[in-house]
Protein backbone atom coordinates (compact mmCIF):
# COMPACT_ATOMS: atom_id res chain seq x y z
CA UNK A 1 0.00 0.00 0.00
CA UNK A 2 1.15 3.53 -0.75
CA UNK A 3 2.21 5.69 2.10
CA UNK A 4 4.33 8.55 3.35
CA UNK A 5 5.77 8.44 6.82
CA UNK A 6 7.01 11.73 8.21
CA UNK A 7 9.11 11.27 11.33
CA UNK A 8 9.55 14.33 13.48
CA UNK A 9 10.98 16.65 10.84
CA UNK A 10 12.09 20.26 11.07
CA UNK A 11 13.16 22.64 8.34
CA UNK A 12 14.28 26.24 7.83
CA UNK A 13 15.42 28.29 4.83
CA UNK A 14 17.38 30.68 7.02
CA UNK A 15 19.28 29.64 10.12
CA UNK A 16 17.27 30.37 13.25
CA UNK A 17 13.96 30.92 11.46
CA UNK A 18 12.19 27.56 11.57
CA UNK A 19 9.54 27.17 8.87
CA UNK A 20 8.50 23.66 9.94
CA UNK A 21 8.98 22.16 13.37
CA UNK A 22 8.41 18.69 14.80
CA UNK A 23 6.08 17.37 12.16
CA UNK A 24 5.17 13.77 12.69
CA UNK A 25 2.47 12.33 10.50
CA UNK A 26 1.58 9.25 8.46
CA UNK A 27 -0.33 9.37 5.18
CA UNK A 28 -1.97 6.12 4.17
CA UNK A 29 -4.75 5.71 1.64
CA UNK A 30 -7.19 8.45 2.64
CA UNK A 31 -7.34 11.47 0.38
CA UNK A 32 -6.06 14.32 2.53
CA UNK A 33 -6.42 18.08 2.44
CA UNK A 34 -3.69 20.26 3.93
CA UNK A 35 -5.11 23.61 4.99
CA UNK A 36 -3.65 26.64 6.74
CA UNK A 37 -2.95 30.33 6.52
CA UNK A 38 -0.67 31.78 3.82
CA UNK A 39 2.89 31.34 5.00
CA UNK A 40 2.02 28.45 7.34
CA UNK A 41 4.60 26.27 5.61
CA UNK A 42 2.35 24.09 3.44
CA UNK A 43 4.27 24.45 0.19
CA UNK A 44 7.57 23.95 2.00
CA UNK A 45 6.15 20.80 3.58
CA UNK A 46 5.10 19.21 0.29
CA UNK A 47 8.43 20.13 -1.33
CA UNK A 48 10.02 18.09 1.46
CA UNK A 49 7.68 15.16 0.75
CA UNK A 50 8.66 15.32 -2.91
CA UNK A 51 12.35 15.33 -1.96
CA UNK A 52 13.04 18.78 -3.44
CA UNK A 53 14.06 19.98 0.01
CA UNK A 54 15.60 17.76 2.66
CA UNK A 55 14.63 17.97 6.35
CA UNK A 56 17.16 19.50 8.75
CA UNK A 57 16.22 16.86 11.30
CA UNK A 58 13.99 13.79 11.08
CA UNK A 59 13.18 11.52 8.14
CA UNK A 60 10.57 11.17 5.43
CA UNK A 61 9.79 7.79 3.88
CA UNK A 62 7.98 7.82 0.54
CA UNK A 63 6.72 4.31 -0.15
CA UNK A 64 9.54 3.17 2.08
CA UNK A 65 12.26 5.28 0.43
CA UNK A 66 14.01 7.73 2.75
CA UNK A 67 14.09 11.07 0.88
CA UNK A 68 17.53 11.81 2.36
CA UNK A 69 18.98 8.79 0.57
CA UNK A 70 17.41 9.13 -2.87
CA UNK A 71 17.57 11.78 -5.55
CA UNK A 72 14.50 13.68 -6.74
CA UNK A 73 14.76 11.75 -10.02
CA UNK A 74 14.71 8.41 -8.21
CA UNK A 75 11.68 9.47 -6.19
CA UNK A 76 9.84 10.85 -9.24
CA UNK A 77 8.34 7.48 -10.13
CA UNK A 78 6.73 7.28 -6.71
CA UNK A 79 5.54 10.81 -6.11
CA UNK A 80 4.26 13.62 -8.35
CA UNK A 81 3.83 17.23 -7.24
CA UNK A 82 1.74 19.81 -9.07
CA UNK A 83 3.40 23.13 -8.24
CA UNK A 84 1.46 26.07 -6.87
CA UNK A 85 2.76 28.32 -9.63
CA UNK A 86 2.42 26.59 -13.00
CA UNK A 87 5.23 28.76 -14.42
CA UNK A 88 7.66 26.82 -12.22
CA UNK A 89 6.83 23.67 -14.11
CA UNK A 90 6.41 24.61 -17.78
CA UNK A 91 9.35 24.29 -20.20
CA UNK A 92 8.09 23.21 -23.62
CA UNK A 93 6.61 24.87 -26.68
CA UNK A 94 3.41 22.93 -27.03
CA UNK A 95 1.01 21.68 -24.42
CA UNK A 96 1.32 18.07 -25.56
CA UNK A 97 5.13 18.14 -25.49
CA UNK A 98 4.99 19.72 -22.09
CA UNK A 99 2.69 17.04 -20.73
CA UNK A 100 4.78 14.24 -22.32
CA UNK A 101 8.02 15.55 -20.84
CA UNK A 102 7.50 14.10 -17.34
CA UNK A 103 6.29 10.63 -18.42
CA UNK A 104 9.19 10.27 -20.88
CA UNK A 105 11.59 11.39 -18.22
CA UNK A 106 10.58 8.54 -15.92
CA UNK A 107 10.99 5.99 -18.70
CA UNK A 108 7.69 5.77 -20.57
CA UNK A 109 8.08 5.15 -24.30
CA UNK A 110 7.10 8.03 -26.59
CA UNK A 111 3.94 6.22 -27.64
CA UNK A 112 2.98 5.37 -24.07
CA UNK A 113 3.70 8.95 -22.98
CA UNK A 114 1.55 10.33 -25.79
CA UNK A 115 -1.36 8.04 -24.89
CA UNK A 116 -1.17 8.90 -21.20
CA UNK A 117 -0.79 12.60 -21.95
CA UNK A 118 -3.78 12.78 -24.26
CA UNK A 119 -5.83 10.86 -21.74
CA UNK A 120 -4.79 13.22 -18.97
CA UNK A 121 -5.60 16.30 -21.09
CA UNK A 122 -8.95 14.77 -21.93
CA UNK A 123 -9.74 14.14 -18.27
CA UNK A 124 -8.81 17.65 -17.28
CA UNK A 125 -10.86 19.09 -20.14
CA UNK A 126 -8.19 20.82 -22.27
CA UNK A 127 -7.36 18.23 -24.93
CA UNK A 128 -8.41 20.83 -27.57
CA UNK A 129 -5.44 22.95 -26.49
CA UNK A 130 -2.88 20.17 -27.05
CA UNK A 131 -1.05 21.94 -29.88
CA UNK A 132 -1.04 25.43 -28.37
CA UNK A 133 1.93 27.10 -26.72
CA UNK A 134 1.44 26.80 -22.94
CA UNK A 135 2.36 30.48 -22.58
CA UNK A 136 -0.59 31.50 -24.76
CA UNK A 137 -2.95 29.95 -22.25
CA UNK A 138 -4.54 31.70 -19.31
CA UNK A 139 -3.01 31.14 -15.88
CA UNK A 140 -5.87 28.82 -14.92
CA UNK A 141 -5.41 26.68 -18.05
CA UNK A 142 -1.65 26.60 -17.49
CA UNK A 143 -2.44 25.23 -14.06
CA UNK A 144 -4.49 22.49 -15.74
CA UNK A 145 -1.57 21.69 -18.06
CA UNK A 146 0.72 21.26 -15.07
CA UNK A 147 -1.84 18.96 -13.46
CA UNK A 148 -2.11 16.89 -16.65
CA UNK A 149 1.69 16.52 -16.77
CA UNK A 150 1.66 14.87 -13.37
CA UNK A 151 -1.39 12.71 -14.08
CA UNK A 152 0.28 11.38 -17.24
CA UNK A 153 3.24 10.14 -15.20
CA UNK A 154 0.82 7.95 -13.24
CA UNK A 155 2.72 8.04 -9.96
CA UNK A 156 1.16 6.13 -7.06
CA UNK A 157 1.27 9.29 -4.92
CA UNK A 158 0.10 12.68 -6.20
CA UNK A 159 0.29 15.99 -4.34
CA UNK A 160 -1.51 19.09 -5.56
CA UNK A 161 -0.52 22.58 -4.39
CA UNK A 162 -3.60 24.81 -4.61
CA UNK A 163 -5.08 23.07 -7.66
CA UNK A 164 -8.32 25.08 -7.63
CA UNK A 165 -6.49 28.40 -7.96
CA UNK A 166 -8.26 30.36 -10.71
CA UNK A 167 -10.60 27.51 -11.61
CA UNK A 168 -14.25 28.15 -12.38
CA UNK A 169 -17.16 25.98 -11.31
CA UNK A 170 -16.70 23.45 -14.10
CA UNK A 171 -12.94 23.25 -13.57
CA UNK A 172 -13.44 22.58 -9.88
CA UNK A 173 -16.02 19.89 -10.56
CA UNK A 174 -13.58 18.18 -12.94
CA UNK A 175 -10.79 18.32 -10.38
CA UNK A 176 -13.07 16.91 -7.73
CA UNK A 177 -13.90 13.98 -9.97
CA UNK A 178 -10.26 13.40 -10.92
CA UNK A 179 -9.23 13.30 -7.28
CA UNK A 180 -12.04 10.94 -6.36
CA UNK A 181 -11.22 8.65 -9.30
CA UNK A 182 -7.54 8.60 -8.36
CA UNK A 183 -8.47 7.72 -4.82
CA UNK A 184 -10.69 4.88 -6.08
CA UNK A 185 -7.76 3.59 -8.16
CA UNK A 186 -5.65 3.42 -5.01
CA UNK A 187 -3.54 6.51 -5.66
CA UNK A 188 -2.62 8.43 -2.51
CA UNK A 189 -3.93 11.97 -3.05
CA UNK A 190 -2.80 14.94 -0.95
CA UNK A 191 -3.73 18.52 -1.66
CA UNK A 192 -2.96 21.91 -0.23
CA UNK A 193 -6.12 23.94 -0.64
CA UNK A 194 -7.76 27.20 0.44
CA UNK A 195 -11.26 26.47 -0.79
CA UNK A 196 -12.97 25.07 2.31
CA UNK A 197 -16.09 24.05 0.34
CA UNK A 198 -13.90 21.98 -1.97
CA UNK A 199 -12.15 20.43 1.04
CA UNK A 200 -15.48 19.50 2.62
CA UNK A 201 -16.83 18.01 -0.60
CA UNK A 202 -13.73 16.05 -1.60
CA UNK A 203 -11.34 14.88 1.12
CA UNK A 204 -11.67 12.16 3.73
CA UNK A 205 -9.00 13.53 6.01
CA UNK A 206 -7.93 17.11 6.74
CA UNK A 207 -4.74 18.39 8.30
CA UNK A 208 -4.56 21.92 9.65
CA UNK A 209 -1.17 23.64 9.68
CA UNK A 210 -0.28 26.78 11.56
CA UNK A 211 3.14 28.41 11.87
CA UNK A 212 4.97 25.32 10.71
CA UNK A 213 3.12 22.87 12.93
CA UNK A 214 0.21 20.48 12.52
CA UNK A 215 -2.45 21.70 14.92
CA UNK A 216 -5.36 19.48 13.91
CA UNK A 217 -5.59 16.19 12.01
CA UNK A 218 -8.63 13.98 11.55
CA UNK A 219 -11.63 13.05 9.43
CA UNK A 220 -12.76 16.17 7.58
CA UNK A 221 -16.14 16.32 9.33
CA UNK A 222 -14.51 16.16 12.72
CA UNK A 223 -11.94 18.81 11.84
CA UNK A 224 -14.69 21.22 10.80
CA UNK A 225 -16.57 20.60 14.03
CA UNK A 226 -13.80 22.54 15.81
CA UNK A 227 -15.15 25.96 14.92
CA UNK A 228 -13.09 27.99 17.36
CA UNK A 229 -9.82 26.31 16.51
CA UNK A 230 -10.46 26.80 12.81
CA UNK A 231 -11.03 30.49 13.43
CA UNK A 232 -8.00 30.76 15.69
CA UNK A 233 -5.75 29.70 12.82
CA UNK A 234 -7.34 32.26 10.49
CA UNK A 235 -9.41 29.81 8.47
CA UNK A 236 -13.16 29.59 8.10
CA UNK A 237 -15.77 26.85 8.07
CA UNK A 238 -17.16 25.58 4.76
CA UNK A 239 -20.25 27.58 3.75
CA UNK A 240 -22.54 24.57 4.18
CA UNK A 241 -21.20 24.08 7.71
CA UNK A 242 -21.83 27.75 8.48
CA UNK A 243 -25.36 27.45 7.11
CA UNK A 244 -26.06 24.33 9.19
CA UNK A 245 -25.06 26.22 12.33
CA UNK A 246 -27.16 29.21 11.35
CA UNK A 247 -30.14 26.87 10.92
CA UNK A 248 -29.56 25.74 14.50
CA UNK A 249 -28.50 22.20 13.64
CA UNK A 250 -26.13 20.36 15.97
CA UNK A 251 -24.43 18.12 13.40
CA UNK A 252 -21.54 19.28 11.23
CA UNK A 253 -22.73 19.43 7.63
CA UNK A 254 -20.16 19.33 4.85
CA UNK A 255 -22.20 19.95 1.71
CA UNK A 256 -25.34 21.81 0.76
CA UNK A 257 -26.83 18.55 -0.52
CA UNK A 258 -26.47 17.00 2.94
CA UNK A 259 -28.35 19.95 4.38
CA UNK A 260 -31.07 19.89 1.77
CA UNK A 261 -31.61 16.14 2.18
CA UNK A 262 -31.64 16.43 5.97
CA UNK A 263 -34.20 19.21 6.04
CA UNK A 264 -36.37 17.70 3.32
CA UNK A 265 -36.69 14.51 5.38
CA UNK A 266 -37.65 16.54 8.41
CA UNK A 267 -40.40 18.43 6.60
CA UNK B 1 -22.55 53.33 -2.87
CA UNK B 2 -21.95 57.05 -2.77
CA UNK B 3 -24.55 59.45 -4.01
CA UNK B 4 -24.83 63.15 -3.30
CA UNK B 5 -28.39 64.23 -2.73
CA UNK B 6 -29.79 61.86 -5.29
CA UNK B 7 -27.29 62.94 -7.89
CA UNK B 8 -25.04 60.14 -8.87
CA UNK B 9 -22.06 60.33 -11.08
CA UNK B 10 -21.13 57.78 -13.72
CA UNK B 11 -17.50 56.94 -13.09
CA UNK B 12 -17.33 54.22 -15.72
CA UNK B 13 -19.34 54.13 -18.93
CA UNK B 14 -19.01 51.20 -21.30
CA UNK B 15 -20.90 51.45 -24.57
CA UNK B 16 -21.23 48.59 -27.05
CA UNK B 17 -17.69 47.46 -26.33
CA UNK B 18 -16.39 44.82 -28.71
CA UNK B 19 -12.90 43.43 -28.77
CA UNK B 20 -11.09 40.64 -30.60
CA UNK B 21 -7.46 39.64 -29.94
CA UNK B 22 -5.14 39.52 -32.96
CA UNK B 23 -5.17 36.19 -34.82
CA UNK B 24 -8.34 34.95 -33.16
CA UNK B 25 -11.71 34.51 -34.75
CA UNK B 26 -13.99 34.97 -31.76
CA UNK B 27 -14.85 38.20 -30.00
CA UNK B 28 -13.47 38.19 -26.45
CA UNK B 29 -15.94 40.98 -25.63
CA UNK B 30 -19.13 41.11 -27.61
CA UNK B 31 -21.29 44.20 -27.23
CA UNK B 32 -20.84 44.97 -23.55
CA UNK B 33 -22.61 48.06 -22.17
CA UNK B 34 -22.94 49.17 -18.57
CA UNK B 35 -22.46 52.14 -16.28
CA UNK B 36 -20.93 52.29 -12.84
CA UNK B 37 -21.48 55.05 -10.29
CA UNK B 38 -18.76 56.55 -8.17
CA UNK B 39 -18.05 54.41 -5.10
CA UNK B 40 -19.91 51.38 -6.39
CA UNK B 41 -18.48 47.88 -6.08
CA UNK B 42 -19.10 45.74 -9.16
CA UNK B 43 -18.42 42.00 -9.40
CA UNK B 44 -17.64 40.35 -12.74
CA UNK B 45 -18.60 36.68 -12.90
CA UNK B 46 -18.54 34.07 -15.64
CA UNK B 47 -16.86 30.82 -16.47
CA UNK B 48 -13.26 30.86 -17.64
CA UNK B 49 -12.83 32.42 -21.10
CA UNK B 50 -16.03 34.40 -20.60
CA UNK B 51 -14.09 37.64 -21.00
CA UNK B 52 -13.54 38.77 -17.40
CA UNK B 53 -9.83 39.48 -17.73
CA UNK B 54 -10.30 41.13 -21.12
CA UNK B 55 -12.86 43.47 -19.61
CA UNK B 56 -10.44 44.33 -16.78
CA UNK B 57 -7.78 45.15 -19.39
CA UNK B 58 -10.25 47.25 -21.37
CA UNK B 59 -11.32 49.25 -18.31
CA UNK B 60 -7.72 50.19 -17.56
CA UNK B 61 -6.74 50.89 -21.18
CA UNK B 62 -4.29 48.01 -21.67
CA UNK B 63 -6.83 47.02 -24.30
CA UNK B 64 -6.42 48.63 -26.85
CA UNK B 65 -3.12 50.38 -25.95
CA UNK B 66 -0.98 47.29 -25.29
CA UNK B 67 -3.07 44.68 -27.04
CA UNK B 68 -3.76 45.19 -30.73
CA UNK B 69 -6.75 43.59 -32.34
CA UNK B 70 -10.16 44.80 -33.37
CA UNK B 71 -11.78 47.32 -31.04
CA UNK B 72 -15.24 48.79 -31.26
CA UNK B 73 -17.49 50.84 -28.99
CA UNK B 74 -16.42 53.09 -26.19
CA UNK B 75 -15.07 53.05 -22.65
CA UNK B 76 -15.18 56.25 -20.61
CA UNK B 77 -13.25 56.39 -17.36
CA UNK B 78 -14.16 59.43 -15.29
CA UNK B 79 -15.20 61.19 -18.48
CA UNK B 80 -12.01 60.33 -20.38
CA UNK B 81 -12.29 58.12 -23.43
CA UNK B 82 -9.88 55.23 -23.04
CA UNK B 83 -9.15 54.73 -26.72
CA UNK B 84 -8.15 58.31 -27.44
CA UNK B 85 -6.15 59.02 -24.29
CA UNK B 86 -2.73 57.80 -23.18
CA UNK B 87 -1.86 55.00 -20.78
CA UNK B 88 -0.05 57.55 -18.62
CA UNK B 89 -3.20 59.64 -18.21
CA UNK B 90 -5.30 56.57 -17.59
CA UNK B 91 -2.94 55.07 -15.05
CA UNK B 92 -3.49 58.09 -12.80
CA UNK B 93 -7.20 57.28 -12.78
CA UNK B 94 -7.49 53.52 -12.84
CA UNK B 95 -5.30 50.84 -11.28
CA UNK B 96 -5.29 47.16 -12.21
CA UNK B 97 -4.37 44.20 -10.03
CA UNK B 98 -3.41 41.41 -12.46
CA UNK B 99 -4.65 37.86 -11.98
CA UNK B 100 -1.07 36.62 -11.78
CA UNK B 101 0.85 38.46 -9.05
CA UNK B 102 4.16 37.63 -10.75
CA UNK B 103 3.10 39.93 -13.59
CA UNK B 104 2.80 42.77 -11.13
CA UNK B 105 6.30 42.46 -9.66
CA UNK B 106 8.86 44.80 -11.18
CA UNK B 107 11.67 42.26 -10.63
CA UNK B 108 13.92 45.26 -9.99
CA UNK B 109 13.40 45.66 -6.26
CA UNK B 110 14.85 43.62 -3.43
CA UNK B 111 12.32 44.29 -0.71
CA UNK B 112 8.56 44.29 -0.53
CA UNK B 113 8.76 47.86 0.76
CA UNK B 114 10.66 49.11 -2.29
CA UNK B 115 8.41 47.10 -4.58
CA UNK B 116 5.36 48.93 -3.25
CA UNK B 117 7.17 52.29 -3.38
CA UNK B 118 8.19 51.77 -7.02
CA UNK B 119 5.03 53.12 -8.64
CA UNK B 120 5.03 56.14 -6.33
CA UNK B 121 8.65 56.97 -7.17
CA UNK B 122 7.69 56.91 -10.82
CA UNK B 123 4.94 59.47 -10.44
CA UNK B 124 7.22 61.63 -8.33
CA UNK B 125 5.38 61.92 -5.02
CA UNK B 126 7.36 63.49 -2.19
CA UNK B 127 9.42 61.23 0.02
CA UNK B 128 7.23 61.99 3.01
CA UNK B 129 4.05 61.12 1.20
CA UNK B 130 5.63 58.02 -0.26
CA UNK B 131 6.50 56.68 3.17
CA UNK B 132 3.04 57.48 4.41
CA UNK B 133 1.34 55.74 1.48
CA UNK B 134 3.55 52.65 1.56
CA UNK B 135 3.02 52.24 5.30
CA UNK B 136 -0.71 52.70 4.79
CA UNK B 137 -0.96 50.01 2.11
CA UNK B 138 1.25 47.59 4.04
CA UNK B 139 -1.12 48.03 6.94
CA UNK B 140 -4.26 47.74 4.82
CA UNK B 141 -3.04 44.44 3.39
CA UNK B 142 -1.71 43.13 6.71
CA UNK B 143 1.80 42.56 5.38
CA UNK B 144 3.92 44.85 7.57
CA UNK B 145 5.73 41.75 8.83
CA UNK B 146 7.16 40.93 5.40
CA UNK B 147 8.16 44.44 4.29
CA UNK B 148 11.88 43.62 4.31
CA UNK B 149 11.59 40.31 2.45
CA UNK B 150 12.59 39.76 -1.15
CA UNK B 151 9.39 39.71 -3.26
CA UNK B 152 10.50 36.48 -4.92
CA UNK B 153 10.99 34.62 -1.61
CA UNK B 154 7.33 35.01 -0.74
CA UNK B 155 4.63 32.39 -0.72
CA UNK B 156 2.06 32.83 -3.53
CA UNK B 157 -0.52 34.30 -1.19
CA UNK B 158 1.94 36.78 0.28
CA UNK B 159 2.92 37.90 -3.20
CA UNK B 160 -0.71 38.38 -4.15
CA UNK B 161 -1.16 40.75 -1.22
CA UNK B 162 1.99 42.65 -2.16
CA UNK B 163 0.56 43.06 -5.68
CA UNK B 164 -2.67 44.54 -4.30
CA UNK B 165 -0.71 46.78 -1.91
CA UNK B 166 1.39 48.18 -4.74
CA UNK B 167 -1.73 49.17 -6.65
CA UNK B 168 -3.71 50.69 -3.78
CA UNK B 169 -0.63 52.71 -2.76
CA UNK B 170 -1.19 54.64 -6.00
CA UNK B 171 -4.62 55.64 -4.69
CA UNK B 172 -6.44 55.20 -8.00
CA UNK B 173 -9.99 56.57 -8.23
CA UNK B 174 -10.97 53.37 -9.96
CA UNK B 175 -9.60 50.07 -8.79
CA UNK B 176 -9.92 47.02 -11.04
CA UNK B 177 -8.98 43.65 -9.56
CA UNK B 178 -8.71 40.43 -11.59
CA UNK B 179 -9.22 37.45 -9.29
CA UNK B 180 -7.17 39.07 -6.53
CA UNK B 181 -7.82 36.39 -3.91
CA UNK B 182 -7.12 33.24 -5.94
CA UNK B 183 -4.11 32.26 -3.81
CA UNK B 184 -5.28 33.67 -0.51
CA UNK B 185 -6.33 31.79 2.58
CA UNK B 186 -9.94 32.33 3.74
CA UNK B 187 -9.11 35.01 6.28
CA UNK B 188 -6.87 36.93 3.89
CA UNK B 189 -9.60 36.82 1.21
CA UNK B 190 -12.08 38.21 3.70
CA UNK B 191 -9.61 40.97 4.58
CA UNK B 192 -9.16 41.89 0.92
CA UNK B 193 -12.92 42.28 0.61
CA UNK B 194 -13.00 44.41 3.76
CA UNK B 195 -10.32 46.64 2.28
CA UNK B 196 -12.43 46.91 -0.88
CA UNK B 197 -15.43 47.85 1.21
CA UNK B 198 -13.47 50.52 3.05
CA UNK B 199 -12.05 51.97 -0.17
CA UNK B 200 -15.50 52.11 -1.72
CA UNK B 201 -16.77 53.98 1.34
CA UNK B 202 -14.01 56.49 0.67
CA UNK B 203 -15.49 56.96 -2.81
CA UNK B 204 -13.20 54.69 -4.81
CA UNK B 205 -15.01 52.82 -7.56
CA UNK B 206 -14.22 49.13 -7.66
CA UNK B 207 -14.58 46.41 -10.26
CA UNK B 208 -13.58 42.89 -9.28
CA UNK B 209 -13.54 39.65 -11.27
CA UNK B 210 -13.90 36.78 -8.84
CA UNK B 211 -15.09 33.16 -8.53
CA UNK B 212 -15.98 33.39 -4.83
CA UNK B 213 -19.70 33.98 -5.13
CA UNK B 214 -20.36 34.11 -1.38
CA UNK B 215 -17.89 36.99 -1.08
CA UNK B 216 -19.34 38.84 -4.06
CA UNK B 217 -22.83 38.42 -2.61
CA UNK B 218 -21.75 40.13 0.63
CA UNK B 219 -19.56 42.86 -0.75
CA UNK B 220 -20.79 44.01 -4.16
CA UNK B 221 -23.58 46.36 -5.19
CA UNK B 222 -24.09 44.84 -8.61
CA UNK B 223 -22.91 41.83 -10.58
CA UNK B 224 -22.01 41.71 -14.25
CA UNK B 225 -22.55 38.23 -15.69
CA UNK B 226 -20.52 37.43 -18.80
CA UNK B 227 -20.76 34.43 -21.10
CA UNK B 228 -18.65 33.96 -24.23
CA UNK B 229 -17.91 37.68 -24.26
CA UNK B 230 -21.56 38.66 -24.05
CA UNK B 231 -23.18 40.51 -21.21
CA UNK B 232 -25.97 38.30 -19.87
CA UNK B 233 -27.00 40.39 -16.88
CA UNK B 234 -26.04 43.42 -14.83
CA UNK B 235 -28.05 43.63 -11.65
CA UNK B 236 -28.03 43.20 -7.87
CA UNK B 237 -26.49 39.98 -6.49
CA UNK B 238 -30.00 38.92 -5.40
CA UNK B 239 -31.39 39.27 -8.92
CA UNK B 240 -28.44 37.71 -10.72
CA UNK B 241 -28.00 34.79 -8.32
CA UNK B 242 -31.73 34.04 -8.31
CA UNK B 243 -31.74 33.40 -12.07
CA UNK B 244 -32.93 29.91 -12.94
CA UNK B 245 -30.58 29.68 -15.91
CA UNK B 246 -27.38 30.62 -14.05
CA UNK B 247 -26.00 27.12 -14.45
CA UNK B 248 -26.21 27.42 -18.25
CA UNK B 249 -23.53 30.10 -18.01
CA UNK B 250 -21.19 27.95 -15.93
CA UNK B 251 -21.83 29.85 -12.73
CA UNK B 252 -23.29 28.57 -9.47
CA UNK B 253 -24.87 30.90 -6.92
CA UNK B 254 -23.70 31.13 -3.29
CA UNK B 255 -24.39 27.95 -1.31
CA UNK B 256 -26.95 29.89 0.74
CA UNK B 257 -28.93 30.65 -2.42
CA UNK B 258 -28.73 27.04 -3.61
CA UNK B 259 -30.17 25.91 -0.30
CA UNK B 260 -32.98 28.44 -0.31
CA UNK B 261 -33.89 27.61 -3.91
CA UNK B 262 -34.12 23.92 -3.01
CA UNK B 263 -36.25 24.70 0.05
CA UNK B 264 -38.45 27.25 -1.70
CA UNK B 265 -37.38 30.04 0.65
CA UNK B 266 -38.02 33.16 -1.39
CA UNK B 267 -38.45 36.81 -0.52
CA UNK B 268 -42.06 37.26 -1.61
CA UNK B 269 -41.72 40.98 -2.06
CA UNK B 270 -38.66 41.06 -4.30
CA UNK B 271 -39.16 37.59 -5.75
CA UNK B 272 -35.49 36.78 -5.09
CA UNK B 273 -33.65 34.26 -2.92
CA UNK B 274 -31.26 35.16 -0.08
CA UNK B 275 -27.61 35.39 -1.15
CA UNK B 276 -25.86 35.75 2.20
CA UNK B 277 -26.00 33.97 5.54
CA UNK B 278 -27.41 37.15 7.09
CA UNK B 279 -30.25 37.19 4.58
CA UNK B 280 -31.05 33.54 5.28
CA UNK B 281 -31.30 34.17 8.98
CA UNK B 282 -33.33 37.30 8.48
CA UNK B 283 -35.74 35.33 6.29
CA UNK B 284 -36.06 32.69 9.01
CA UNK B 285 -35.91 35.11 11.90
CA UNK B 286 -37.81 38.03 13.38
CA UNK B 287 -41.07 39.59 12.24
CA UNK B 288 -39.86 43.02 11.26
CA UNK B 289 -37.58 42.10 8.44
CA UNK B 290 -38.07 42.75 4.77
CA UNK B 291 -37.81 39.09 3.83
CA UNK B 292 -41.03 38.14 5.60
CA UNK B 293 -43.20 40.96 4.37
CA UNK B 294 -45.46 39.59 1.73
N1 LIG C 1 12.54 30.07 -1.18
C1 LIG C 1 12.34 30.62 0.01
N2 LIG C 1 13.34 31.28 0.66
C2 LIG C 1 13.12 31.84 1.87
N3 LIG C 1 11.96 31.80 2.54
C3 LIG C 1 10.93 31.17 1.96
C4 LIG C 1 11.07 30.55 0.66
N4 LIG C 1 9.88 30.00 0.32
C5 LIG C 1 9.04 30.26 1.36
N5 LIG C 1 9.67 30.96 2.33
C6 LIG C 1 9.06 31.39 3.61
O1 LIG C 1 8.68 30.23 4.33
C7 LIG C 1 7.40 30.43 4.96
C8 LIG C 1 6.45 29.35 4.52
O2 LIG C 1 6.16 29.52 3.15
P1 LIG C 1 5.31 28.47 2.30
O3 LIG C 1 5.79 27.10 2.61
O4 LIG C 1 5.35 28.90 0.89
O5 LIG C 1 3.86 28.69 2.96
P2 LIG C 1 2.39 28.33 2.44
O6 LIG C 1 2.51 27.42 1.26
O7 LIG C 1 1.72 27.70 3.62
O8 LIG C 1 1.74 29.63 2.10
C9 LIG C 1 6.97 31.85 4.61
O9 LIG C 1 7.28 32.70 5.68
C10 LIG C 1 7.79 32.19 3.39
O10 LIG C 1 8.05 33.57 3.32
N1 LIG D 1 -3.64 37.33 -25.06
C1 LIG D 1 -4.65 36.71 -25.72
N2 LIG D 1 -4.52 36.39 -27.02
C2 LIG D 1 -5.52 35.79 -27.67
N3 LIG D 1 -6.70 35.44 -27.13
C3 LIG D 1 -6.89 35.71 -25.82
C4 LIG D 1 -5.87 36.35 -25.04
N4 LIG D 1 -6.33 36.51 -23.78
C5 LIG D 1 -7.58 35.98 -23.77
N5 LIG D 1 -7.91 35.51 -24.99
C6 LIG D 1 -9.20 34.89 -25.36
O1 LIG D 1 -10.23 35.82 -25.08
C7 LIG D 1 -11.37 35.17 -24.54
C8 LIG D 1 -11.70 35.78 -23.19
O2 LIG D 1 -10.65 35.45 -22.28
P1 LIG D 1 -10.48 36.13 -20.86
O3 LIG D 1 -10.82 37.56 -20.96
O4 LIG D 1 -9.12 35.76 -20.37
O5 LIG D 1 -11.61 35.37 -20.02
P2 LIG D 1 -11.72 35.08 -18.45
O6 LIG D 1 -10.86 36.06 -17.72
O7 LIG D 1 -13.19 35.22 -18.18
O8 LIG D 1 -11.27 33.67 -18.25
C9 LIG D 1 -11.02 33.69 -24.47
O9 LIG D 1 -11.57 33.07 -25.60
C10 LIG D 1 -9.52 33.68 -24.51
O10 LIG D 1 -9.04 32.50 -25.10
MG1 LIG E 1 1.89 27.69 -0.72
MG1 LIG F 1 -9.33 35.73 -16.30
Amino acid sequence: MNGIKVENISFSYTEGQPVLSNIDVHFRQESTAIIGQNGAGKTTFVKLLKGLLKPATGNIYVNGMNTQEYTVAQLAKQIGLVFQNPNDQIFKHTVIEEVMFGPKNIGQSTEEARQNSLLALEKIGIVHEADKNPYDLSLSDRKLVSIASILAMKPPIIIFDEPTMGQDYLGKERLKKIMKDLRAEGVLVLSIIHDMDFVAETFERTIVMNQGKIVLDGPTREVFSHEQLIRDVYLELPHATQLGKQLGLKQTFLTVDELINFNRKKQ
Amino acid sequence: MLSCGGFSYEKIIVENLKYKYPDTDQLALNDVSFEVEEGEVIGIVGQNSAGKSSLCLALTGLIPHFFNGAYGGKVLIDGIEVKTSTITDLSQKAGLVFDNPFTQMTASKYTVYDEIAFGLENIGVSREEMIERVDWSLKMMGIENIKDKNPFDLSGGQMQRVAIASVIAMRPEILVLDEPTSQLDPQASEEVFRVIQQLSQEGITIVIAEHKMEKLASFTDRILLLYEGKQIDFDTPQKVFSRDDLHDYGVVPPIFTTYCKAMGMKNKKTNTYPVTLAEVSSLLGGENNEWNKS
